[in-house]
């Protein structure tokens, strides 16, 4: 096979930091190539480089024989490179047609990109209506979007970050077979992913960096998956466990809840009961925008809602605010990092303060006990082992990961009797999402009530002791996670919609 | 009181030209909020616009150039808040109050010896036969070329927005400026345009108050009107056709509480004179209250600043 893109001693540093260090290799034509490493480890910077997004300080690629130096997108994408973004780069109010035009060098006409779409989203088994407005598609339908308007450029080179985070596992199954029938016809792919399983499955060949450096590269499906994920941290891995499964009263209890969503594009919760005993953990899996969000606020407090509806250990808190339900300790933390569970140009102890006031007393009599919030920052930070060089800097210094461990520390260690989680180990390493599991379950089985609110399956598989899936606003009754396998839970989880599309695809 | 002293013809002959400067104002800022950016400083441009074409119309004895110089007044003043907000990443609504004061000051400085002169007439456009027709003509046809360029300019804005590729970038800006920029458009670039026409577009609104509609210069004149215009945007739900309507329903209220005030209704002046501005929004609100739909409209990245990460 012939090489389509070279990297030669690419280097990229920004103040502090060395991003990318003398990194090589290259990418066959028609390969699927997996770029593994952990947060931090400068996957993102190598792939803005070759994107042009970001330019090298030092190094030298080559696409197709030629030098290569994409100034822009705009250059990358006229020599057939194509990116698909970890957080989608769409626009929720534009239709399909529109978002896939401002995507293309010189989009044809309207109609004409409208049959074009349908067509090459036949081809590829990727069903999609050009009329509709994005922010009523589901997360799936969304990264369809992403694809066609890379495959509509023909592209050499696609590169995909962190693609299935957000698939069920059926969905997973389609774009990987329109990944496979890519690379067959000659499309080079460059595959970040933190889903080991889905690489070794998948990709030809992988190159594994670690803090900016390629450490190594081998073919993944001769490796096992804890190999490779010892390859990424460095060091050997360990898996979380649980030692008893003691469980006591009912501690959350939910009934009747049904919330419209404040949210154009958001999902209206109907009817949600559920029962969280103290020392379980209840898994709530179901794709993305299935009223997760929603299901979110109604818990922490920040959408009121009926008093009764919402109980915790007894007492009735529907109709108190955030505040008064730490008070009772109903703590949560929500999915997106900056800016909802923690202010981004806050130091680490203003975050602390902010919701830990209440439980930890840091605050007397109105005024605030700046050291005492800084011992209990100092507290999250060496229990978790959040990397940062000190609890006064901002918290959107800290890197993903880091950040997520700080958030997740800071509402563990106030003693919760109910913790509530919103994708505890999104877009985080292995060994630190093996970290957070493993505090999750001492929570647990302290006698705490977790919820815990995730795309990953394998987490839920991981963490929960009874599983629910939410799925258009409904929750299912909960089912013991011991007696599951994955099939069950992608039927579960795909209810109406995946038939659907089963469908559609066996009929195109 | 004689209420039938009110000429309904005269009054919907005058209806388009007392919308016309909110009009203008409108349609620019709806430019500026569709890619994103909150100017708040509407009244400071248009004052300065006011004032800027007043005097060149007056030292040059050219309505026209008078208004060509107002829009060029109101695009530089719209400079210093795209400097700001999009440069210096200062804050869009401490910037855009920060522009109406500054405004507000500038005119009446550069005023200062243009107090109670006339500016040359604009003369209104006659067109042969459609101006003649009985109380159509006079209500539609017999106006000066600004009314016809302000609504002539909505139309263009509208056709932009919705068929154009420039105007599906620019929208796209304003939905989601992360995006647009790892798509690699300039967003920034994007948005001083933007900007820069939303000053010559107050500008010009603020020249028609000055050079047609008193036809003189007082300080303070604009009386509120930039703000008005800001209003009209939102409640509008950021589609220009609407923004019409606004614009008409404010003018049609003002000359209606004026020639009230000729006649002498037994009401407090002070209650006729706030009429125009309570009523266009009480019928605003009134017309967006669907609250789902406005959010739909509405650009999902205004007034956040855009700092580009790598």
């Amino acid at each position: 096979m012939t090489i389509l893109l070279k990297l030669e001693g690419l280097t990229k540093a920004y103040p502090g930091v060395i991003a990318n260090d003398d990194v090589s290799f290259e990418v066959k034509a028609g390969e699927i190539h997996a770029l593994l490493g952990e947060n931090g480890a400068g996957k993102s910077t190598l792939v803005k480089m070759i994107y042009g997004l970001v330019r090298p300080d030092k190094g030298k690629m080559t696409f197709n024989g030629e030098v290569f130096q994409p100034a822009e997108p705009r250059a990358a994408r006229a020599s057939g490179v194509a990116m698909v973004f970890q957080h989608f780069s769409l626009f929720d109010a534009l239709s399909v047609a529109e978002n896939i035009s401002l995507g293309m060098e010189n989009p044809p006409s309207r109609r004409e990109l409208s049959a074009r779409i349908r067509e090459v989203s036949n081809d590829y088994k990727l069903p999609l209506d050009p009329n509709r407005i994005i922010g009523d598609l589901s997360v799936g339908e969304r990264q369809r979007v992403e694809i066609i308007r890379c495959l509509l450029q023909n592209p050499k080179l696609l590169i995909m970050d962190e693609p299935t985070s957000v698939l069920t596992p059926q969905e997973v199954d389609v774009l990987f077979e329109t990944l496979r029938k890519l690379a067959s016809e000659g499309t080079s792919i460059l595959y970040i992913s933190h889903k080991l399983e889905e690489i070794r499955s998948l990709c030809d060949q992988a190159t594994i960096l670690r803090l900016g450096k390629v450490i190594d590269s081998c073919v993944p499906s001769e490796q096992t998956a804890r190999k490779l994920a010892e390859m990424m941290v460095g060091q050997a891995l360990i898996t979380p466990t649980r030692k008893d499964q003691k469980t006591g009263d009912v501690v959350l209890k939910v009934s009747n809840l049904t919330v419209p969503s404040s949210n154009p594009f958001g999902t209206t919760l109907k009817n949600i009961a559920l029962a969280v005993r103290s020392g379980e953990v209840l898994g709530i899996g179901g794709v993305a925008g299935n009223g997760q969000d929603e299901l979110l606020l109604a818990l922490s407090g920040e959408t009121r809602v009926a008093q009764d509806e919402i109980s915790v250990d007894g007492k009735p808190v529907g109709n108190l605010g955030p505040n008064e339900r730490r008070k009772l300790g109903l703590l949560t933390a929500p999915e997106e990092r900056l800016g909802h569970s923690a202010a981004p140009d806050m130091s680490l102890v203003e975050n602390t303060m902010l919701t830990a006031a209440v439980r930890e007393n840091l605050a007397r009599n109105g005024f605030l006990r700046w050291n005492a919030a800084k011992d209990f920052a100092e507290t999250i930070v060496k229990k978790f082992d959040v990397r940062t060089p000190s609890v006064n800097n901002a918290a959107k210094s800290l890197s993903g990961g880091n950040l997520q461990k700080f958030v997740i520390g800071r509402e563990v260690l106030q003693n919760p009797r109910v913790l509530v989680i919103n994708q505890p180990t999104w877009g985080v390493d292995a060994s630190a999402a093996a970290d957070i599991r493993q505090a999750l379950m001492f929570l647990a089985e302290e006698g705490a009530a977790v919820v815990v609110v995730s795309q990953d399956l394998d987490e839920l598989l991981e963490v929960s002791d009874q599983l629910a899936i939410l799925n258009e606003g409904r929750l299912t009754s909960p089912v013991a996670t011991a007696s599951l396998n994955m099939d069950d839970i992608g039927l579960m989880m795909g209810g109406g919609a995946q038939t659907e599309m089963e469908a559609q695809h066996v009929s195109s | 009181m004689d209420l039938s002293a009110i000429d309904p013809m005269l009054l919907l002959a005058s209806l388009m030209a007392a919308s016309t400067p909110v009009l203008l104002a409108a349609i620019g800022e709806l430019v500026v909020e569709k890619s994103g950016v909150l100017n708040l400083g509407v009244e400071g441009m248009m004052i300065t616009g006011a004032i800027c074409g007043f005097a060149i119309a007056v030292e040059s004895g050219s309505p026209m150039l008078g208004f060509l110089g107002a829009a060029v007044c109101g695009a530089l003043l719209s400079m210093l808040f795209a400097w700001l907000t999009q440069y210096a990443l200062a804050n869009q609504v401490a910037s855009g109050l920060a522009l109406t004061m500054f405004g507000l000051g500038l005119s009446s400085l550069i005023g200062q010896g243009y107090q109670g002169i006339k500016p040359p007439a604009t003369h209104d456009l006659n067109i042969p036969l459609i101006s003649d027709i009985p109380v159509i003509g006079p209500i539609l046809f017999q106006h000066d070329p600004l009314v016809y360029f302000s609504i002539a300019l909505v139309a263009a804005v509208w056709a932009m927005l919705k068929f154009s590729r420039a105007g599906l970038i620019l929208r796209s800006v304003g939905e989601n400026h992360s995006a647009a920029h790892a798509l690699g458009y300039k967003v920034v670039r994007i948005r001083v345009l933007a900007i820069m026409f939303g000053g010559a577009c107050a500008g010009l609104g603020g020249a028609y108050l000055s050079l047609i509609q008193v036809p003189q210069w007082t300080e303070g004149m604009t009386a509120g009107a930039g703000w008005i215009a800001l209003a009209l945007v939102v409640f509008a739900s950021w589609k220009p056709w609407r923004v019409i309507l606004g614009a008409y329903l404010f003018g049609g209220i003002s000359i209606l509480q004026l020639n009230l005030q000729a006649v002498g209704v037994n009401i407090p002046v002070a209650y006729l004179a706030m009429a125009p501005y309570v009523v266009t929004i009480v019928v605003l609100v009134i017309i967006s209250s669907d609250r789902k739909r406005v959010s739909l409209n509405a650009p999902a990245s205004l007034g956040r600043v855009f700092h580009a990460s790598h």
